[in-house]
């Protein structure tokens, strides 16, 4: 088993912290695990992403093989597209529908989402619709984890004790509030 | 043991204060900062009494590491790549002194440039000083080999280089930690004179070094490192370099027994190894991050009795950080990209926070150099260097640390008039101290503005050594007071910012602004944790 997946978002929407829950997960599985982040220059607003390997056997480079990557998570809609060149023929392409505007020439946001449907296995939801009706408008992100769940080899009960144990020092409240985020998540997915 | 999820950085770290670290030394550079952070925050660390502030720059850090080791405890040094220039003179000649407790120099270099203003190699470091060198491949051996670099250390009485790139010191992986050694104590070199660099004593100890120097090609450590495996017959060899070897694997994990193989990880590299590689095989295929070094020596200056692949003759790109892509095609395996990116996807580079006081500092000055004619902003290394791109295309230079303020007194030498310069907090104490003095000592007519976020910004807010003091030590070097202007770069005081700066701008002598607003992420964290610690009161 390999499940080879790229965070992708703009500096400051917190990918981080989906990474650092499936590899929580991953941990706890026994799975072989790398995860290599971006710090510095671009988390002031710019593109940002993160390469995150699972493996049940030893994991070589840090950085995922063109055209290898099972999986592209995004929380934002152009930024989904940007690492194309990374997605396997049959991976699958997992993102929020709602731009992060903080560039002049962002393209209409129709356009994106049109060139999403174009791109092969694509779900696309409205990740911080979702969090807001939950009452939550910062768990975006697990929103999207959830959608994003099914094509993460691991059982979907391993991500929901990681959310637990990542959420859990913020309090009780904050812990359940991700957690209903990372199953609507799955549910809105429909997978 | 115990099995950690960490950071290449972070991985050197603990290795660090399990190898009986006594003191830690660095100034913040991405992508090296987080070890100094992760030693800052360890209950170990604080337990065990390890001295780890941060140091003003990175020349300060080597020093006081080399004191104590001098003193005889265990310590360790990091920065960035382009830190160790700064460092270098305290770096190249700690090499001469040698050392007396264990001295681990780690530099961070940055191929691609993620966050930096070149891509050198700090491998030649190690071959300038003439000191052992490390390169690991993983987390883990990074996390191993720290120890030994300790022990290589004290045994031959040199500081030993410890090289990462980015994509170690930024990816996370397990670690297996060891036994924690206990710490070194007090103990005072043998030869007191060790430490005294007079010609005649340096002239000595040279000697030393450069027999020790050729007694590490055989070191068994060292050699343990750089491993030999001879492959069924193919007619390209392949040397790998640190992490390099991980995007060759990737490639060729499968068929590796087919390949002659020598990967490195220490230098200098032994002969041997290279020469019975070169003799089993038609074409050595040389892969390393950074600069061609091996590729180069391997070459040698004739370039003929070996062919040698690489970035050398564009078998590899001369430029730019490896990937498995690059190895799988240098390596003559096909390479199966994804989709095109789609051409609506636009650029994202790094843009000011929203609130950001610099943006508003931006502002001001972009209204006044209008009036004054384009080409006259000086600049530095930080947050504030964004002052180049859209919306501002205000800041004409960023060289190294310090340089906006000696570059803007030179071109006022040469008859620009007005010029500024726009240094941060923490770059002025790192390095524009020096250069405000040549300012004062001539009244150079420039206007120097630092921008005071009261923190290291850019690489993520650690704390400045600059804070509340920037004042006094303006006038300490002689800043006319009424030159030494204080603004707070907000929205609400745009007009009246805009009018002490351009005043100052059109002095016949040095002015200096100090436009002083906290950085808005370390705010709002600040914020946060008083609240958290308020709740905790009233619990």
């Amino acid at each position: 088993m390999k499940c080879d997946i790229i965070l992708a978002g703009v500096g400051g929407q917190g990918i981080l912290s989906i990474a650092a829950t499936i590899g929580l997960a991953a941990v706890e599985q026994n799975l072989f695990l790398k995860q290599a982040e971006v710090h510095g220059m671009s988390q002031r607003g710019g593109d940002v992403q993160s390469h995150l390997r699972l493996s049940d056997s030893v994991i070589w480079s840090d950085l995922i093989p063109h055209g290898g990557a099972d999986l592209i998570i995004s929380v934002e809609p152009m930024e989904a597209l940007r690492y194309l060149p990374w997605l396997s023929p049959d991976g699958w392409l997992v993102t929020n529908t709602v731009p992060f505007v903080n560039i002049p020439d962002y393209p209409a946001a129709g356009e994106v989402l049109a060139e999403l449907g174009r791109s092969g296995n694509t779900i696309a939801i409205d990740a911080d619709g979702i969090a807001r009706d939950l009452g939550s408008s910062r768990s975006g992100n697990m929103v999207i984890l959830g959608a994003a769940s099914s094509f993460i080899s691991m059982p979907f009960t391993a991500l929901e004790n990681a959310v637990r144990k990542m959420f859990r020092r913020k309090g009780e409240e904050v812990a359940e509030v991700n957690l209903k985020a990372l199953r609507a998540g799955r549910d809105a997915a429909g997978r | 043991m115990q099995k950690l999820l960490l950071l290449g950085d972070e991985a050197i770290a603990q290795a660090a204060l399990d190898s009986g670290l006594s003191g830690m030394y660095a100034y913040p550079g991405t992508p090296s900062t987080e070890i100094m952070e992760y030693i800052q925050a360890s209950g170990q660390a604080a337990e065990d009494g390890v001295h780890r502030e941060w140091s003003s720059n990175e020349k300060t850090a080597m020093e006081a590491a080399l004191g104590m080791s001098y003193a005889g405890k265990r310590v360790m040094v990091a920065m960035k790549h382009v830190g160790l220039n700064v460092a270098a003179d305290a770096f190249i000649n700690s090499a001469v002194t040698g050392v007396n407790g264990g001295l681990v120099v780690v530099s961070a270099d940055d191929p691609s440039m993620h966050s930096s203003q070149n891509e050198q190699d700090s491998r030649f470091y190690g071959k300038f000083a003439l000191v052992p060198v490390l390169e690991p491949r993983n987390q883990q051996e990074a996390y191993d080999m720290i120890f030994d670099a300790f022990e290589l250390s004290e045994k031959y009485r040199l500081p030993v280089l410890f090289r990462i790139t980015t994509r170690l010191a930024h990816s996370r992986s397990a670690v297996v930690r060891r036994e924690k050694r206990v710490q070194n104590i007090l103990a005072l070199p043998s030869n007191p004179r060790q430490f005294v660099l007079l010609p005649a004593i340096a002239r000595k100890q040279y000697r030393v070094l450069t027999g020790t120097y050729e007694k590490l090609r055989t070191d068994p450590v060292l050699e343990s490192y750089n491993r030999l495996s001879v492959g069924k017959g193919r007619d390209t060899g392949v040397i790998a370099c640190g992490i390099a070897y991980n995007y060759l694997m990737e490639n060729i994990s499968d068929s590796a027994e087919d390949y002659h193989l020598l990967t490195v990880g220490a230098y200098p590299l032994n002969k041997e190894k290279a020469e019975l590689l070169v003799k089993s095989c038609d074409r050595v295929l040389v892969l390393e991050e950074g600069y061609p070094m091996i590729e180069e020596h391997l070459r040698g200056l004739l370039d003929r009795d070996v062919t040698v692949l690489g970035r050398m003759d564009g078998t590899v790109p001369r430029d730019g950080e490896l990937n498995p892509a690059i190895v799988a095609a240098a390596l003559g395996l096909r390479v199966s990209y994804g989709k095109d990116v789609p051409s609506l996807v636009r650029q994202r580079p790094p843009s000011f926070c929203k609130g950001c006081g610099h943006a508003d500092l931006y502002s001001a000055l972009a209204d006044v150099m209008a009036e004054a004619g384009p080409g006259r902003v000086f600049s530095d290394i930080g947050c504030y260097t964004l002052g180049a791109l859209p919306p501002y295309n205000l800041v004409n230079s960023c060289v190294d640390m310090g340089a906006s303020v000696t570059m803007a007194v030179g071109a006022a030498d040469a008859g620009l008039f007005p010029a500024v310069a726009v240094i941060g907090d923490s770059t002025f104490t790192h390095s524009g101290m020096t250069g405000l003095l040549d300012a004062v000592l001539k009244d150079s007519p420039i206007t120097l503005i630092i921008s005071d976020n009261s923190t290291t910004g850019m690489t993520g807010g650690q704390k400045s050594q600059a804070t509340d003091r920037i004042e006094s030590i303006c006038l300490g070097l002689g800043v006319d007071p009424g030159h030494l202007r204080v603004i707070v770069p907000l929205k609400k005081n745009h007009e009246e910012n805009k009018a002490i700066i351009r005043a100052e701008l059109y002095h016949r002598g040095l002015s200096v602004v100090l436009a002083r607003r906290e950085c808005i992420q370390t705010a709002s964290r600040n914020k946060k944790a008083e609240a958290a610690g308020k709740n905790k009161k009233s619990e």
